[in-house]
């Protein structure tokens, strides 16, 4: 490449080049020798943001709530060796969950490579189970190219994280530039409209149906707002009970008519029993995981089920179904619709109504009744409180990991997608106060709140930092039991009541670790006090971190355990002695 | 609940390919995943069968389309339907593969492996390895006094038999290329 061509440059600019020509404009990062020039070039320019944090694994959170906030993909900036390595907990998180993420790693230059050098890791290999795809680009003119890839294969499909490796050397190279419009992606382009004899099928069904539940999941968010609308009308339409995955919440609206409420091993009753008595199970954009369906064997025995995904691999992996739909949810609803609108709009309405009956009878159990106190603060109260008191505003929500998480998903509702973020699929502690942080530089006027669990919260506290830099006014909400809560309901379900290293001790104190950070603490133990301290919480201009003292010892119910099937949930204290065999004990 | 009436081959996808969902029959698969000749495409491949659990009998690979830089993997794998359905679908969706083929379902195929064998040993023992050599249409690419190296092509099922023939004959060492397969017709 001759240095006289004009549009030669190097590659750390084509870089900063690229991101811009993809619409990036904000990027979570930590510098390090291996990708100096990448920082100096975002040194000399103004239009992309970035965000340093305090860990790497914060950053790829950072952009994890960033992209589930906004649909768009999340930018990372990490150096080699210890910078990528952080990062693979992240990945592993995005990759389970599907979260668009692109991720730029430093690596040494490409004659080091191989020769155990300062900071050298083999990326690229550590990163490749955990990553949707990944390149190691040895040559500056290939560069450009490989990161508009990147985004394209991030957020096409089923949307994943990836990661690009870019030697020192190759940033330092000059070359020539290569535009977003002149690659080829034409090789990667999975399909999105669903076979519309299939889909017509899956008409017919709906129409015969007596016992039809809608089972949706995150793949409803991730294909759009569109699809999120689409799936109402038909909802709404069609008068079926629709329930979801903790993934896709905010896809149909909790204040909805048609709401059972989430599903699986801590959702609803009337949800995981419409889901197991159903004669018609149309899955949309979800994808059977075990927290879903409990014993396989046992999982919905009496009903024809359809499956939309996008990614063929997901069907049939876990559930043999009957009606499988490959395609995006957004195409395939629209078609759908627009078949049943055509023939008539029928539904069974004698069947239908004799099984709103049945569910409204499960509705009266009222499985998210818990006792109350007038001393202690329950967790669910507090939730409930949160939840009247944040009711109408512009609120994001994002969890830790642990009871308080379920609690959450229960007890809060969401009317809109993008608005709940939580690790779903990997289960990341620490994942929630990184993530609010995300969103609430992607939302600055938004209230953005993570619901945390005090050892979870503590994986990653130092994120507080970035808060305080950038100005992010994330509340942290954390319900204190001074436990590792789902550890220690496990160990007095399944191991005896041996609670075996499942407390949090020398915890820190919280009001003044918030002191310490230079934001706002407020603690608050008595019930009587609580709205206050949560209105506090709202009305305070900066970052807060309230340390909720909750009762210690209350379980999370309802319960599947693990190994049963739907029909054989646990509903409160009472029902917990001896319930789960040491054949669900190997399950996790 | 038995399975609609979807007739085989309305998608181009795998998924519509049911065939008895509940068979819990081993069966061996060939197949012949098309991919981007790129560094680390082999490990993505290898590292999706052991990071899930699916077996690996034999694996070739090499570059057949040098402008294009396109490998074909020949892969020959055991499981039930249902795994290699995954399987398929698993590799499909993999970025650099191109094309996912089943031999084994796709109409009749042939495969053929190659083999070396060192054969040590003298007298009736050496005569008789000559002679079976001769049977099996396997040449003779090296000799000494005391040993022959074989060359041999054909199913492995062939190879295997030749193999345990030799073993009470000497064998010494066998090297074995893994299957290559290709559909049959045009
Ligand atoms: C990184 C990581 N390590 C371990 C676990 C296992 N785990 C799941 S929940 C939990 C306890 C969480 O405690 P806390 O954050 O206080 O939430 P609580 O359950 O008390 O609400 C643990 C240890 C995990 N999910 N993630
Ligand atoms: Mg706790």
């Amino acid at each position: 490449m001759t240095q006289a061509n004009a549009s030669a440059m190097t590659g750390a600019k084509m870089i900063v080049k690229a991101l811009k020509d993809q619409g990036v404009e904000v990027v979570f990062g930590y510098p390090g020798g291996a990708v100096l020039p990448i920082y100096d070039e975002l040194f000399l320019q103004n239009d992309i943001r970035h965000i340093l944090v305090r860990h790497e694994q914060g950053a790829v959170h950072m952009a994890e709530g960033y992209a589930r906030s906004t649909g768009k993909p999340g930018v990372v900036l990490v150096t080699s060796g210890p910078g990528a390595t952080n990062a693979v907990t992240g990945l592993t998180d995005a990759l389970l969950d599907s979260i668009p993420l692109v991720v730029l790693s430093g690596q040494v230059p490409t004659f080091m490579i191989g020769t155990d050098g300062f900071q050298e890791a083999d990326t690229v290999g550590i990163t490749r189970p955990c990553t949707k795809m990944n390149w190691l680009v040895k040559d500056t003119a290939k560069l450009a190219e490989t990161i508009h890839t990147a985004f394209h294969v991030a957020t096409s499909g089923r949307p994943g994280p990836v990661l690009v490796d870019i030697p020192k050397d190759v940033q330092f190279a000059q070359a020539e530039y290569v535009a977003r419009e002149k690659i080829k992606t034409s090789h990667y382009q999975p399909r999105v409209k669903g076979d519309i004899e299939a889909i017509t099928k899956l008409v017919e069904l709906l129409e015969k149906a007596e016992r039809p539940v809608f089972y949706t999941g995150g793949g409803v968010i991730n294909s759009g707002t569109a699809a999120s609308q689409l799936l109402r009308e038909l909802v709404d339409a069609t008068g079926f009970p629709i329930t979801s995955t903790l993934m896709g919440l905010g896809a149909y609206p909790a204040s909805g008519r048609n709401w059972l409420g989430m599903l699986g091993m801590h959702g609803l009753y009337e949800a995981n029993l419409a889901m197991h008595g159903c004669d018609l199970m149309i899955n949309i954009g979800a994808r059977f995981d075990d927290r879903i369906t409990g014993r396989v064997a046992d999982f919905s025995p009496h009903s024809v089920k359809a499956h939309i995904d996008i990614d063929p691999s997901s069907i049939n992996k876990v559930i043999r179904v009957d009606l499988p739909i490959v395609g995006d949810v957004g195409h395939v609803l629209e078609d759908m619709l627009r078949i049943w609108k055509s023939r008539g709009r029928k539904v069974n309405k004698e069947g239908l109504a004799k099984w709103w009956a049945q569910i409204t009878e499960w509705k009266a159990v009222d499985c998210l009744d818990y006792k109350n106190s007038e001393k202690t603060i329950k967790p669910q109260y507090a939730l409930q409180r949160l939840e009247a008191l944040t009711k109408g505003m512009d609120r994001y929500i994002t969890t830790e990991v642990g009871q308080h998480q379920m609690w959450a998903a229960q007890f809060l509702g969401f009317d809109a997608p993008n608005r709940w973020m939580t690790s779903g699929g990997l289960g990341t502690m620490g994942y929630g106060l990184p993530a609010s942080i995300g969103v609430q530089v992607a939302h600055p006027e938004a209230l953005v709140i993570n619901v945390a669990g005090e050892a979870s919260w503590l994986m990653n506290m130092q994120e507080m930092g970035t808060a305080m830099q950038f100005r992010a006014p994330v509340k942290q909400f954390i319900l204190n039991n001074e436990r590792l809560g789902m550890v220690r309901q496990w160990q007095e379900l399944l191991h005896g009541e041996r609670y075996s290293h499942s407390w949090s001790e020398s915890l820190p104190d919280f009001v003044k670790l918030a002191e310490a950070f230079g934001c706002k603490g407020i603690k608050c133990s008595d019930p009587k006090d609580l709205d206050d301290a949560i209105m506090e919480m709202i009305r305070y201009d900066g970052p807060v971190i309230f340390d909720c003292l909750v009762e210690k010892h209350e379980n999370c119910f309802p319960m599947i355990p693990s190994g049963k099937p739907h029909n054989e949930m646990l509903l409160g204290e009472a029902e917990t002695q001896g319930v789960i065999k040491a054949g669900g004990a190997v399950l996790v | 609940m038995s399975a609609l009436n979807i007739t085989k081959g309305s998608s181009s996808h795998s998924a519509y390919d049911l065939r008895d969902p509940y068979a819990e029959v081993i069966e061996s698969h060939t197949l012949a995943v098309l991919v981007d000749n790129e560094s680390g495409v082999l490990a993505r491949v290898i590292g999706l069968f052991s990071g899930r659990g699916y077996n690996i009998d034999s694996l070739t690979v090499a570059e057949v389309d040098h402008t294009g830089h396109r490998s074909r993997i020949t892969i020959v794998t055991r499981g039930t339907p249902q795994v290699i359905e995954q399987i398929k679908a698993q590799l499909g969706r993999l970025v650099p593969v191109h094309a996912v083929n089943d031999l084994t379902v796709e109409g009749p195929a042939v495969q053929r492996e190659l083999a070396l064998l060192k054969v040590a040993g003298k007298g009736d023992a050496r005569i008789e390895a000559l002679r079976l050599a001769e049977i099996f249409r396997a040449n003779v690419v090296d000799s000494t006094l005391e040993s022959f190296v074989f060359e041999m092509t054909g199913t492995p099922e062939k190879i295997d038999a030749f193999a345990e023939l030799m073993r009470p004959l000497g064998l010494r060492e066998v090297a074995r290329t893994g299957v290559a397969a290709l559909s049959r017709g045009a």
